[in-house]
């Protein structure tokens, strides 16, 4: 049941696009979100989905791991999906008593359906190739300029590294709090709404009792390690762009080139 | 009245590249009243096995059988199951939640539907029988010490009134009395309740004075079956997968090998002492 959340779990293997910088990767990702709303036309969404399904087969993330994340947003995409179709004003294609469905309608429910999934897919793809702590490196590489204007960009990465790192850890520890509960005679998945929520309380519990002593023991042990924030920090595996980094900006640079052309000429 | 576990295989993450086999064709019969030992070194698959026993996990192939019916039917009544199947996980305590301790007792046998009179008299004795003062009863579980924790948790699986009792290192991270208490526990639990006992452990110290049977498990196989005694014989081949036999046993072969008459078979302190005594001729 837990399983099913993809985002944010790093998955193991060999590919072309786990060996990339993680910079590279950030890029691309965030690249690929705004051609996603650059594009405005059937052409350009054939060409992100494309590139997308490129980057998918050379991950060697199986599809199936991929497109796991996306029951987590199954709702939110028919909603908008929904709302689109049926309340956008403009030339009628069918009508049901006050409701009608609208060529606009239509263009812009199908349209908003693929940007969100590209959108998911797309971000699922950089969590799955790249490790967190490798992810928060990037990110804090990535941000370094801001520290001009005194953002605490080495604090910031820090944080979001270490949220990162323990939501498998959490997600291990609900599990076995859930068993556990389960083996106590405990039922997670039946009865109304009210009882379900009822129910949780034997898990959240335990679970952030857990939450806090993890935090605790963390705070300790980096104090015993003398941390006291970025300044002067090195890194033990500082980051550094190779060949085919260069190359996968090169491929950015034209996709999104491609996706630009794809709006102005057509 | 037993359990059947008949060619059971696991494999975690199947289908994914994280696959791994966990259980790899497990056979084994546990007849009612039985103590076992299960031991194994991390990662032996002997966590995984127990889960398997209430029907936490599903066995990738192969079945299960608890009094003779199959536990993984679509049909089978899994609360049923789990109500007599005890099983009280590593770190125990980890899983309290309740304002007091009794209440949090009272959490197993109130999901079983009983009528309050009766799950706050069962609460009530298993707080009794694992040893917990009075006065600690509608304290905060978060307020006691982790030997009483985890009494308090032991607890709230045995108010369940379990045929079969399934703890999973129970004396993992407790100091040598803490332990030592724990242990006594569960012996009378076998002892007095009658109740069948498996106890998970990678010490074999801790079970070889208590229990009737040892399964030793080894990379999801199962490696030994059979009494303490025949299982440790085979104590080179148990260092082997990395584990060890216990002290005694090192003792009395050392013994034998010196050229005294001692029977290397004795597994308990108290028969080491016998033996040695008779061979010095002192008794």
């Amino acid at each position: 049941m837990l399983r099913e959340i993809t985002l944010g779990q790093y998955y193991r293997t060999e590919s072309v696009i786990h060996r990339l910088d993680p910079r590279v990767k950030i890029v691309a990702t965030f690249s690929f979100i705004i051609s996603l709303f650059i594009a405005k036309n059937f052409i350009g969404y054939v060409i992100a989905g494309l590139f997308l399904a490129l980057c998918i087969k050379l991950s060697n993330v199986p599809p199936k791991f991929i497109f796991r994340g996306m029951k987590t947003i199954f709702f939110l995409l028919i909603i908008t999906m929904v709302f689109n179709l049926f309340l956008t004003p403009g030339i009628p294609l069918v009508t049901f008593g006050r409701f009608q469905i609208t060529k606009e309608g239509l263009r812009l429910a199908l349209m908003m359906g693929v940007r969100l999934v590209f959108l998911i897919t797309g971000s699922s793809l950089m969590t799955l190739t790249t490790t967190p702590n490798n992810l928060t490196d990037g990110l804090e590489d990535l941000l370094n300029p801001l520290k001009k204007v005194k953002v605490p960009v080495h604090e910031i990465s820090m944080m979001m590294s270490i949220a990162l790192r323990f939501i498998p850890i959490l997600m291990e520890e609900t599990d076995k709090i859930m068993k556990a509960q389960m083996a106590r005679g405990a039922d997670f998945e039946s009865g109304s709404l009210m009882n379900r929520a009822k129910s949780l309380i034997p898990l959240l519990v335990p679970l952030f009792v857990s939450a806090f002593r993890r935090a605790n023991d963390l705070a300790m042990a980096m104090e015993a390690r003398c941390y006291r924030g970025g300044e002067g920090r090195t890194k033990m595996k500082p980051l550094i762009y190779k060949k085919r980094d260069a190359l996968a900006y090169g491929v950015i640079v034209l996709y999104f080139a491609a996706i630009i052309a794809s709006r102005v000429i057509l | 009245m037993s359990i059947i576990v008949n060619h059971v295989n696991h494999i975690y993450d199947e289908d994914t590249a994280m696959a791994s086999p966990a259980l790899i064709d497990v056979n084994l019969k546990i007849p009612d009243g039985q103590f076992i030992g299960l031991i194994g070194h991390t990662g032996s698959g002997k966590s995984t096995l127990i889960q398997h026993l209430n029907g936490l996990l599903k066995p990738s192939s192969g079945e299960i059988f608890f009094n003779n019916e199959d536990i993984n039917d679509p049909s089978y009544n899994k609360k049923n199951l789990r109500a007599r199947v005890g099983l009280v996980f590593q770190y125990p305590e980890h899983q309290l939640f309740e304002t007091d301790c009794f209440k949090d007792v009272c959490f197993g046998p109130k999901n079983l539907g009983l009528t309050q009179r009766d799950y706050e008299l069962r609460a009530y004795e298993a707080l009794k029988e694992v040893g917990l003062e009075d006065e600690y009863f509608y304290q905060s579980p978060f307020d006691l010490s982790g030997g009483q924790k985890r009494r308090v948790a032991i607890a709230g699986v045995l108010a369940m009134k379990p045929e079969v009792m399934i703890l999973d290192e129970p004396t993992a991270g407790l100091d040598p009395k803490g332990r030592e208490d724990i242990l006594n526990l569960i012996s009378d639990l076998h002892s007095k309740l009658g109740m069948t006992i498996i106890l998970v452990s990678h010490s074999m110290e801790d079970v070889a004075d208590y229990v009737d049977r040892i399964i030793v498990m080894n990379k999801g196989r199962v490696e030994f079956d059979g009494e303490p005694k025949e299982v440790f014989r085979h104590y080179k081949e148990l260092e082997e997968i990395g584990l060890a036999a216990p002290q005694v046993t090192y003792c009395m072969q050392e013994l034998k090998a010196e050229g005294f008459d001692v029977d290397t078979d004795v597994t308990t302190l108290q028969e080491a002492k016998q033996e040695i005594l008779k061979a010095l001729g002192r008794c």
